[in-house]
């Protein structure tokens, strides 16, 4: 990564030495974060971890010590409650901790523990010192023990630890100077925390064998020997998820397992409880005062939230207002975004000559922009809501009572929010898919999301809905009938298919779900905000550029030849309409005209042809192929697309009645109707099941940094797509 | 011996051992349940179902189908 290795100021440590890394470690919902922000301020940036797809948080802090301060970098570590990992993604925190696979060895490490819940969190920390790394405790939620009468002594807590401990109180940043100086004093001498526990040497005779096979680079000496040993033997299973582990290391790992138990010893819960043996004949020293039922507040709220039949309630209606906002509060963002794009457009436009320069700058690569800008009112919305609810511990209950529903076809919990997302628009619900932790559980949903009915989706909808069935007579409630059954119908499918592809492609172990339902807490406003921002930024630094790039490739394949040869002498017409004196609407006409015979012969316009073939056993005409080539900008281009094909102009929106009668009376060269109702119909399953949205893929590929996803993404809904429309059009026939 | 769930929300108890995947127990036991450690079911949530309990003054939430792994003897 860059920005871990930038040079350090003169003096800090001789030249050519990177500035120190300082990672924050600690159990989810502590504060980590908030302490995170506190230190590192607007200098906070959004990396990701090499070769997978987690973000990685750092920032430059400023040490005070005598002199000078000493800059260093810190890393936000993903909360977990162990360094024990069973998956890829629960790695990252060994491995940023110990540095391996390609991170940086920290110089030193901060474990933020909740004071509330000591002795949980101070499991972890052991785990830490173990790893001969210089240690600083952050004891957060001081102020929530306080509140409950209790109290907590970091002295004696440093005393038994042997490293020092400091009290936080991360949601108004207090104690942060404290920390920074402990960790400035633990980078100057820099002195592994004494590890204070160990297992019996009978347990660790049997471990020699898991030593020896682990790999050279991970570096295994000192006490990082005994440290990678152990979760080497709590990480590693014959249907664990890790690569790249050696097979060597595992098969150790199984056979020093096997070998103990037919001797009646389990190595696995004797390393676990000697560390838990250590923590809890010291734990009256860490927290002197009795025990009482904590979480008050909490309980009362759950009570409520988690109510059978309130708590469900509460639950639709928020859900409902995450909904409405994506769908419709959006809207005056996103128009004012495309009148910005359009005005800058103008603006450019306006100092350029006409030409292909102009066209390529103004609706090429302007237009590719607004095509990117526009996604963010519904990134913001979404992940505002997304922000607030994990940060209150809303989200936590969402997950679980969703569980047993979207656990049927194989979905996680939290894959809830994305799916209700992806009624509003597939980009920002792709990104939610970083709320879960497993890369399997955000592919599947990831796979899926692009079925639900977005909001592109509508316009296309409304027109072949309309010249289905005419309005008057009951039609209005027939057409609100059929756009209901669409919704009905993606959501279903959406859920057969996460079924399907959990049980096939996309097969994972079953993984128990352990979690806390953490304490309601008010929203942290600043964390909030920069998360916006920080969102905000990683998409349109990562997804934009693909999303720009494939939006210009679309304008062009329907922009280009631009001197095609055209059946009609369009300018000699002009030239002769002029000079009759011919009303405006005969010229506009014309253009109309000509607007749609130069799309016939764009690459589009060929592809359309070219694709008639293979659609034609759908119903469509190379017309309507077109329309389908264009709609893979966005799917409501498909509209005006097919405004200009027939003449019309591109101005047409779904509602116009000039543009539905004009595809009513279309026939096709043998006289008949082409927009029948079964072809409206095969059209609109096409549509409901193809992903053709190019800013989807795009962010498929962004989300999972290989072409293998998004390809198969538009491969399996292109074939369930045309097999659909297929069987809609030959059995309606 | 029951099943953890057997226990009535607002009931103490005691664990006693750990069922089911090795890399389900090793997770329990990094998180406190240890043999003979106190527990309280705090509530069942039937629509998740899922089902919170307390333990070493923390919270964890397990399904109920995971949770009939762990054994606990009632007090």
């Amino acid at each position: 990564m860059s920005g871990c290795h930038e040079d350090a100021p003169a003096g800090a440590k001789p030249a050519g030495v990177a500035r120190p890394l300082v990672a924050i470690a600690g159990n989810p919902n502590t504060g980590k974060t908030t302490l995170f922000n506190c230190l590192t301020g607007k200098t906070a940036k959004v990396g990701n971890y090499p070769g997978i797809t987690v973000d990685r948080h750092t920032g430059k802090v400023a040490l005070p010590r005598d002199g000078e301060d000493l800059e260093v970098l810190v890393l936000d570590v993903p909360g977990t409650y162990s360094l024990s990992a069973r998956s890829e993604e629960e790695r990252i925190a060994i491995e940023a901790i110990a540095g391996l696979s390609g991170n940086p060895r920290p110089d030193a490490v901060i474990v933020v523990v909740d004071a509330t819940q000591l002795a949980r969190n101070l499991y972890l920390a052991l785990q830490v010192i173990e790893l001969g790394l210089p240690v600083v405790l952050a004891i957060s939620m001081v102020d929530v023990l306080t509140a409950k009468g209790k109290h907590i002594d970091p002295v004696a807590l440093s005393r038994e630890l042997g490293v020092p401990a400091i009290a936080v109180t991360a949601s108004t940043c207090t104690g942060t100077e404290d920390l920074k100086r402990a960790v400035a004093v633990a980078l100057e001498n820099p002195a592994a925390g004494p590890v204070k526990w160990a297992p019996d040497d009978e347990v660790f005779a049997r471990l020699g064998a898991i030593t020896k096979a682990l790999p050279a680079d991970w570096d295994a000496t000192g006490p990082r020997e005994r440290a990678l040993t152990l979760w080497a033997l709590l990480s590693l299973d014959d249907n664990d998820e890790h690569t790249g582990i050696p097979d060597a290391l595992r098969t150790a790992v199984i056979e020093a397992r096997a070998a103990a138990e037919a001797d009646g010893t389990n190595l696995e819960h004797a390393a676990i409880e000697a560390r838990y043996a250590w923590i809890d004949s010291h734990e009256k020293a860490f927290h002197p005062t009795g025990t009482e039922r904590v979480h008050q507040r909490t309980d009362q709220l759950d009570k409520l939230l988690l109510h059978p039949v309130f708590g469900f309630a509460i639950f639709l209606v928020t859900m409902t207002i995450v909904f409405q906002a994506l769908f419709s509060w959006a809207n005056p963002m996103i128009s004012a975004v495309e009148i910005a794009v359009g005005g800058f457009g103008d603006l450019v436009g306006g100092l350029l000559p006409a030409g292909l320069l102009h066209d390529l700058i103004v609706d090429g690569l302007i237009g590719g922009v607004g095509a990117v800008l526009v996604f963010l009112p519904q990134i913001l919305l979404l992940f505002l809501f997304i922000g607030v609810m994990e940060d209150t511990g809303y989200m936590s209950r969402v997950a679980f009572l969703m569980d047993r529903v979207m656990r049927s076809v194989g979905l996680h919990g939290r894959a809830f929010v994305p799916m209700l997302s992806g009624f509003a628009c597939a980009v920002p619900a792709i990104m939610a898919t970083r709320t879960m932790e497993r890369k399997r559980d955000r592919l599947l949903t990831m796979m899926v999301v692009p079925l639900m009915t977005c909001s592109a989706r509508l316009p296309v909808y409304t027109l072949l809905i309309a010249i289905m069935v005419p309005v008057g007579s009951g039609g209005t409630w027939t057409q609100g009938l059929l756009m209901a059954g669409m919704y009905l119908f993606s959501t279903v499918l959406a859920l057969i298919v996460a079924g399907v592809l959990s049980r096939t492609i996309i097969r994972g172990p079953r993984v128990p779900l352990i979690l806390e339902m953490p304490p309601y807490r008010m929203p942290h406003w600043p964390s909030v905000l920069r998360m916006l921002r920080e969102r905000s930024m990683v998409f349109v630094r990562d997804a934009g550029g693909v999303i720009l790039v494939a939006s210009m490739v679309i304008w062009a394949l329907l922009e280009f030849p631009r001197e095609p040869e055209l059946q009609r002498d369009f300018a000699a017409e002009r030239v002769a309409l002029v000079e009759e004196g011919a009303a405006p609407e005969a010229l506009s006409v014309l253009d109309m005209a000509e607007a749609s015979e130069r799309l016939e012969a764009s690459y589009g316009g060929r592809l359309g042809h070219m694709i008639e073939p293979v659609i034609e056993p759908l119903g469509f005409d190379w017309k309507m192929g077109i329309g389908l080539v264009g709609a893979f900008a966005a799917r409501e281009v498909f509209v005006s697309t097919m405004g200009v094909v027939y003449g019309l102009g591109g101005d047409e929106d779904e509602n116009s009645p000039l543009l539905r009668d004009r595809l009513r009376a279309e026939k096709r060269p043998d006289g008949s109707p082409a927009f029948t109702p079964l072809v409206c119909f095969s059209l609109l399953v096409f549509f409901a099941l193809a992903c053709q949205c190019s800013s989807t893929l795009a962010m498929v590929y962004r989300e999972t940094k290989t072409l293998r996803w998004p390809v198969f993404l538009f491969t399996y809904t292109l074939v369930l797509a045309w097999l659909a429309s297929f069987a809609v059009f030959q059995l309606g026939g | 011996m029951a099943p953890l769930t057997d226990l009535q929300p607002g009931t103490h108890g005691r664990l006693t051992s750990l069922g089911g995947d090795r890399s389900f127990q090793r997770r329990l036991m990094e998180l406190g349940f240890l043999p003979g450690t106190p527990l309280c079911v705090i509530r069942r949530v039937a629509v998740g179902g899922v089902l919170e309990l307390e333990l070493r003054q923390s919270r964890v939430t397990l399904r109920m189908s995971e949770a009939r792994d762990v054994r606990v003897s009632i007090d």
